[in-house]
């Protein structure tokens, strides 16, 4: 597959391999954040640990936007399709996800709820035309890679004057994400996790730019280098990430110029900014309330705002008892520091968001990388029913 | 002046027509619909036997049957259609312990409304497919359910078949050292039918590998007569299955992620959706694991076979306490192939 395969080449990661080796100082540990979940996915998809020297410790970053969604957004949904009697529109990956009393959208399908995957916001609003005596909303989760095609979704129900779509907004923002984690006692300074730089989003990259994370570079005196999500790419950034810190430097590089540019995705942006708004304050599973860190749909748009037209209440619902998913999340813990990992907390019945999302670290390590543990759960062990 | 009586004053209208509740009464509309469409493309001296059940000989040695309920939206996709498919389906089923299959019985849920033409051309399309594979459909039911309360059409297809002697597949017999062979391309059947849904159209046109495995199977039983395990990797595609294998058996497998064979249109579709195309469905390929000595041989005769072509052997099974299936990467890593969990859903970015 072009354009694809020349990123997952063997004998070129044979090469980068040899050159982080040759570079990495033996004398000391380097610990990196791999901020997405989609590099977190192909560390473990490829085997990427492989390639890598001892003493290359990759941290799992929140990068994962079913992730890091709280519960009780979650109970909101399920709350729309059950009490509204809503068509609710979803992504995929947030079928599985559990919510309060161990309910989940999938689960409330299965009671008779309309909940429809979409793949695109277009499909939502196909669904909203051809269903004109429902009402239809859009689960708007992600970060800024899924927020222009929400924008571009909600232009285009305001130009036809689709009355009965709306669009219940999760949107958050990257970069607040990555200062949150720098700011944490769990990271400042002597805390319990050291972070010595960042592979930063790629997919977000593309429509926010490089530059926004510049700042985060110098105040933090932590490289940050923008790193595609194949194979190649991540251990290029690697390379990278180990020469800056080699030499004592602290600036955003970018690997992946092939689609990012510093200033992003103008067009995009200027879409997001005519129907979003900072968001004053927004939950983050892991790390909290986090300020300016989300987005909502502006006054002009407020007609298609789920949170104005239903009656959606903030709810505080609380992880599931020894689920680790908000430290995971924040970097301090690894999955397989979690009690319930493999134990009940499997892909098939996920207690937490980590385990249900490709992206997760929990699933990643479950699913691609459960060999490498000390005492391995079993592939025939718990999984069968 | 004698009138011939006709036993349905009017043709059952395959054109305009839907089911209806009669249908699936027991009354003279049933009859007729067995008459003229069942029993129209389907006919056999058996099936012809008109009674409640098909009355055949046995014959000597052991049989074997299996049973498969078909669900598929949308019915008509590139490559097939759920007549096609339930007959290769439970066909494939009785051929993975080395039977030769001989008939078929075939159960039909209809929903009220269905029409007729869809009806006529799904059992035209189980007709060709069965006599293309020299199967009989020799008895079968006809339900009808309210609207609202079926998806259109439910087909169950029941096989029998006979084992030829000296054969002795089954999935408990994988052992360490055994080479891990596939017919062909995986993934090729769960994309068609991904990309014939809603939305989403991949240029070229993906097609269903949905095809009877039986021809396949028995020269390869007549080339190498011990082979181990032969399954189907159907639902859950090739990870799930080598799990199913590796578990029954007791042992682990590695696999060379660069010598499984996977059509470029296949893994472009899966890029895009977010899929992996190990746990895609297929319905036209088969697993098979054998001894390594036998490996070359057998390879050789299915890649000879129009259905093999593609053949080719992807890893050996290993001891392994663990019962993983694992893979080198063609980045030359390592991971596990685990079982699926739950569905493959599209990742969001």
């Amino acid at each position: 597959m072009k354009y694809v395969e020349e990123f997952r080449a063997r004998d070129l990661a044979k090469k980068l391999a040899r050159g982080i080796a040759r570079e990495a100082d033996t004398g000391r540990q380097y610990n990196i954040m791999e901020f997405c979940g989609g590099h977190t996915h192909a560390i473990f998809r490829y085997g990427v640990q492989d390639l890598m020297p001892a003493n290359i410790n990759f941290v799992h970053g929140p990068g994962c936007p079913v992730c890091v969604l709280p519960i009780g957004r979650i109970d909101n949904a399920i709350d729309l399709v059950e009490r509204h009697d809503v068509i609710l529109c979803t992504y995929g990956d947030m079928l599985r996800v559990p919510a309060s009393g161990r309910k989940s959208l999938l689960k409330a399908k299965a009671g008779g709820a309309d909940v429809r995957m979409v793949y695109s916001t277009l499909d939502a609003l196909k669904i909203a035309r051809d269903n004109p005596g429902r009402e239809v909303v859009f689960f708007a989760i992600g970060f800024e890679t899924t927020t222009p095609p929400t924008a571009v979704a909600l232009r285009q129900v305001r130009t036809e004057g689709l009355r009965n779509f709306s669009v219940f907004c999760n949107h958050v923002l990257t970069p607040p994400a990555i200062r949150s984690i720098l700011d944490t006692p769990d990271t400042r300074d002597s805390g319990s996790v050291h972070i010595d730089g960042f592979l930063g989003p790629s997919h977000v990259s593309s429509i926010i730019g490089s530059q926004p994370y510049e700042a985060l570079a110098t105040q933090y005196r932590k490289p940050v280098i923008i790193a595609g999500f194949e194979p190649l790419d991540v251990m290029q950034s690697t390379l990278m990430l180990i020469r800056q810190l080699n030499e004592g430097r602290h600036e955003v590089e970018n690997e992946y110029t092939r689609v990012v540019t510093r200033e992003g995705n103008r067009k995009a942006q200027q879409l997001v900014a005519e129907v979003f708004e900072l968001r004053p304050t927004f939950e983050w599973r892991g790390l909290g309330l986090m300020p300016h860190s989300a987005l909502q749909i502006r006054e002009a748009y407020a007609e298609f705002n789920a949170e104005r037209r239903f009656e959606v209440p903030t709810i505080q619902a609380s992880d599931v008892k020894g689920c680790e998913c908000p430290t995971i999340l924040r970097g301090v813990k690894r999955p397989t520091d979690c009690k319930l990992f493999g134990t009940v907390c499997t892909p098939e019945s996920p207690m937490g968001s980590c385990m249900v999302s490709s992206e997760g670290a929990c699933a990643a390590y479950w699913s691609y990388g459960r060999m490498r543990m000390p005492n391995p759960v079993g592939a025939n062990a718990e999984s069968v029913a | 002046m004698s009138a011939v009586i006709k036993r349905f004053p009017h043709r059952l209208d395959t054109r305009h027509g839907c089911v209806d509740m009669t249908h699936g009464s027991g009354g003279r509309a049933m009859a007729q619909l067995i008459e003229e469409l069942f029993r129209k493309h389907l006919d056999n001296e058996l099936l012809g036997q008109g009674n409640d059940q098909a009355l055949f000989p046995v014959s000597a040695g052991r049989m074997v049957m299996s049973t498969d309920g078909h669900v598929i939206s949308p019915l008509f996709f590139p490559g097939g259609d759920i007549g096609s498919l339930a007959v290769h389906g439970t066909i494939n089923d009785v051929a993975m312990s080395g039977a030769k299959p001989l008939y078929l019985s075939a159960a039909f849920i209809l929903e009220e409304g269905f029409p007729l033409a869809d009806l006529d051309r799904i059992v035209i399309s189980m007709a060709t497919a069965a006599s293309a594979a020299g199967v009989l459909v020799v008895t079968g039911d006809t339900k009808v359910v309210e609207r609202g309360k079926g998806d259109g059409i439910f087909i169950t297809t029941t096989g029998v078949g006979v084992v030829p002697e000296g054969i002795h597949i089954s999935g408990d017999r994988a052992r360490p050292g055994d080479a891990i062979l596939v017919s062909g391309t995986m993934g090729d059947h769960g994309i068609a039918i991904m990309s014939s849904r809603e939305n989403l159209q991949f240029e070229p046109r993906i097609k269903s590998d949905s095809a009877a495995l039986h021809t396949l199977v028995a020269e390869m039983v007549n080339a190498v007569p011990d082979i181990h395990c032969l399954r189907d990797p159907t639902r859950g595609g090739l990870a799930t299955t080598l799990n199913e294998l590796a578990h029954q058996s007791g042992v682990g497998m590695r696999l060379n992620e660069t010598d499984i064979p996977i059509d470029p249109a296949v893994t472009a579709a899966c890029e895009l959706l977010g899929l992996d195309p190990l746990y895609v469905a297929n319905e036209g390929k088969l697993i098979c694991i054998c001894t390594a000595e036998d490996a070359d041989r057998l390879l050789a005769v299915m890649q000879a076979h129009p259905q093999g072509r593609h053949a080719a052997r992807i890893g050996e099974v290993v001891e392994d306490a663990h019962g993983f299936v694992q893979m080198e990467t063609s980045f030359g890593g390592h991971r596990v192939i685990d079982w699926l969990a739950g569905e493959q859903l599209p990742r969001i970015c």
